[in-house]
């Protein structure tokens, strides 16, 4: 069998990118929760919140060194596999992952030393300003990333001639037409992203009664929060959808499962696909509703895949399956707030064990959310790599062989299962040392060990997982 | 933006980068290079203590060289990402391991030499790989029409192994004199011992690669012979900072060693860039041809005028704080 080193270079660009975007999805959440817990001790001087605050600390500065780590590998990934698409784009993509590393290093240099080692060498102000502006800093680092990804869906601003995209106008290319809803969408799954796992941590702490106070004042906030967030999520992604049928029918049509141009197009709840048919089996829907919610008219008229060659149609599968496990994890979050809503009464909350069972198993979700909310936009703007001006083939560097790729492939995977391997266990280590190891901790001890380094903020031992 | 060349500003603000990095990255590079050679496990906790502040500051100059690569020079960036695909990965591969085993070493116990492998090896694969680069960059490319069309290991051949065992050890010799700095005792008297020696095979190959690249690069013979005379200024600025390191080492001098070390690997470094100037892409493109739209050149400057300078006041303030000897048994007040 011939390798095929476009198909292996998707694939290793989506195992690089996925094993990195799962870190800074939760770090930029937790990066807000912190602050926030920091504006809390600050305000109400409760000792509480800053133990919180710095349990929470220790494990935002694992996840944040393991993002770095990954990070560094993405920045290479556009050269090396995808030149083509590098140098045509290079004018606009160039200074907006410039603007992010800049961004990332001020964060880290002026800040992140301060939030992690300066609580007792800072003024408590200072310190929350540290804690303020590393959560500001990584949604800027968002910012960028997601600017530069917006134009790759939607480009406008900029104009391509002798190969090359040349930047007409700034203002255009970064706010293109997708990229207020995919920042908001991005920005509040890391929010959801946040909260569930310290809701999850939180619940399993309850669950076998350590540290009961501090752990439900920490369930408490971040189920108002999930209340909060969980339905404007659903609000921003509908009219994200709205923004794609405008301006990518073709994903909007994989999605949906629809092949034929339609009105009154039906809501699929369950379909196999079959690319080579043209059809789906098995088909359970809703009647209308599809139409309803893409045109809010029930007889609104829909594009379907048959719209453009086949060649041109994204694995509908794919993406028609990761949208609905997008969304059935969506509605999941919605049920688990409202339940927590219900369950105020009495306090019931942090004391029923199902709930706090089920809200342990929800931490691992919101990863699996975004994750597929990435494969939906990612998948299904197939064979483009910029929308309408270049396929991915275009972009591909044309040196490459599939035995090239099949080697890095599998050396990323290779590297990243060994490094992140022992860094996950890690970071299961502090999550059981959990707040108790707060109490001990002695910064001035922690210095000696291990001078200025992000995990030096926990002094959890790899073996013994006390100190 | 008449009367300014941003091509040239952004020329000299990426050799700039580049040679931060070699400098600084290549000391704490070369700190994981002597890992294996410690006298004992003490030694190496304060080897890995000395760098451990600063060694990701250093870092920052390849990542902010690489997207300002990209940004500034997308030919060079997506002509030599190709051609390097393999070199590429394993320096990466490399600068993970030993990240990671700076967060992980202190951490373990009883694996701990499996994170002292971890950050020999990647320290090692890294440096070669950069040496490599070097030497692929001295013989050129292989382009038609902006792209790189050569094979994958291409940049694989006896000069650029040279080249690659060349930088593995002057990475060494930074380090060495590094640990000369920043170490006492015991230790201080191993480096002192082993530097020479790293001084010896660095010199050895600097040698060797002046012969061989005139052969390699026949516009590398003229520039040196026929057209500037003036540039032998580098090679000899070399030499007489190499006679300082030797002069700094006999006297037992403890910051001599390193800073003169420092202005070696910089005189070399200015005497490669002139012997390919204007050539980026060697040997067929220039600064010019390599350069992305003035518009783009110019969004990102007005960032990195601003950044640059309060990197370079961080880096000086981190080094001012964990400045000083490192002793057994402690870290950094």
């Amino acid at each position: 069998m011939e390798l095929d080193p476009l198909l292996l270079s998707r694939l290793q660009f989506a195992f690089v990118v996925c094993f990195h975007a799962i870190f800074p999805v939760f770090t930029i959440g937790l990066a807000t929760f912190i602050a926030f817990l920091e504006a809390l001790a600050f305000k109400t001087g409760n000792p509480l919140y800053t133990r919180l605050s710095r349990f929470w600390i220790q494990v935002f500065a694992v996840a944040f060194a393991m993002g770095v780590v990954s990070g560094i590998v993405m920045s290479f990934q556009f050269g090396t596999n995808w030149s083509n698409f590098s140098y045509a784009a290079a004018n606009f993509i160039g200074p907006m992952l410039s603007y992010e590393v800049v961004t990332a290093f001020f964060l880290e240099a002026a800040f992140l030393g301060v939030l992690l080692f300066g609580r007792n060498k800072v003024p408590p102000g200072v310190h929350l300003f540290a804690a303020c502006m590393v959560a500001l800093g990584t949604i800027i680092s968002t910012f960028w990333i997601l600017a530069a990804n917006s134009w790759m869906h939607t480009p406008v601003g900029t104009e391509l001639t002798d190969g090359m995209f040349v930047v007409g106008s700034w203002r255009e290319a970064i706010f293109n037409p997708s990229f207020p809803y995919r920042f908001t969408h991005m920005v509040l799954a890391s929010f959801l992203t946040g909260s569930f796992v310290v809701a999850g941590v939180s619940a399993w702490y309850l669950l076998v009664g350590r540290e009961v106070e501090a752990n439900r004042r920490a369930l408490s906030m971040c189920l108002w929060l999930i209340l909060f967030l969980a339905p404007t999520q659903a609000v921003v992604g509908d009219y994200h959808g709205l923004n794609t049928l405008e301006h990518q029918p073709t994903k909007v049509a994989a999605i949906e499962g629809n092949w034929e141009t339609t009105r009154g197009m039906p809501l699929l709840l369950f379909a196999i696909p079959d690319q080579e048919n043209e059809t789906n089996h098995f088909e359970i829907g809703l009647p209308k509703l599809g139409s309803l919610i893409l045109t809010h008219d029930l007889d609104g008229e829909v594009p379907g895949l048959k719209e453009v060659a086949p060649e041109e149609r994204p694995p509908v599968w794919i993406v028609f399956w990761a949208f609905r496990i997008m969304v059935g994890i969506g509605l999941l979050m919605i049920g688990c707030a409202l339940a927590g809503l219900f369950l105020r009464a009495g306090g019931r909350y942090w004391r029923q064990p199902q709930f706090l069972n089920a809200m342990r198993l929800m931490t691992f979700a919101p990863f699996a959310a975004v994750l597929c909310g990435w494969i939906v936009t990612e998948v299904g703007r197939f064979p483009w790599v910029v929308y309408g001006q270049m396929s991915h083939a275009e972009g591909l560097t044309p040196s490459l062989t599939g035995g090239m790729v099949l080697f890095t492939l599998l050396g990323y995977i290779a590297v990243y299962a060994a490094i992140f391997s022992a860094g996950l266990y890690y970071l299961m280590l502090v999550l059981r040392a959990g707040l108790e190891s707060i109490d001990q901790d002695d910064e001035e001890v922690h210095d000696i060990e291990r001078p200025k380094r992000p995990l030096s903020a926990s002094h959890v031992g790899i073996e013994e997982g006390g100190r | 933006m008449h009367g300014i060349d941003l091509t040239i500003i952004w020329a000299v603000i990426i050799a700039f980068g580049i040679m931060m990095y070699v400098l600084m990255d290549g000391f704490d590079l070369g700190v994981g290079i002597l890992f294996p050679f410690a006298p004992d496990e003490d030694a190496r906790d304060v080897m890995m203590n000395s760098v451990a502040p600063v060694w990701d500051g250093n870092e920052t100059w390849l990542i902010l060289g690489g997207a300002g690569l990209l940004a500034a020079f997308p030919l060079v960036y997506s002509v030599l990402m190709p051609a390097l695909y393999i070199g590429v990965f394993l320096m990466l591969a490399g600068l993970i391991f030993r990240g990671v085993a700076f967060e992980f070493r202190f951490k373990a116990g009883s694996h701990r030499y499996l994170w002292n492998w971890a950050f020999a090896g990647g320290s090692m694969v890294a440096a070669f790989a950069q040496g490599a680069v070097v030497g692929a960059y001295i013989e050129g490319f292989n382009t038609l029409d902006g792209r790189y069309v050569g094979g994958a290991l291409d940049w694989l051949t006896p000069f650029t192994v040279l080249t690659g065992l060349g930088l593995v050890a002057g990475y060494a010799l930074l380090g060495s004199t590094w640990l000369i700095m920043k170490t006492e005792g015991h230790i201080q008297q191993w480096v002192y011992r082993l530097a020479p020696w790293l001084l010896a095979a660095v010199l050895a190959v600097f040698a060797v690669v002046s012969v061989w690249t005139p052969a390699v690069d026949p516009s590398a013979f003229e520039r040196w012979f026929s057209v500037i005379r003036l540039i032998w200024i580098f090679p000899l600025s070399a030499l007489l900072f190499a006679l300082l390191v030797v002069r700094g080492l006999r006297r037992r001098q403890q910051s001599m060693p390193f800073v003169a070390t420092m202005g070696m690997f910089a005189f070399t470094y200015l005497g490669l860039l002139v012997t390919k100037w204007p050539y980026v892409v060697p040997p067929n493109y220039t600064l010019w041809d390599a350069a992305a739209a003035p518009g783009s050149q110019l969004f990102l400057l007005i960032g990195m005028l601003f950044v640059i300078p309060v990197i370079l006041a961080y880096t000086a303030w981190t080094y001012w704080v964990f400045r000083g000897k490192v002793k057994v048994g402690e870290g950094y007040h």
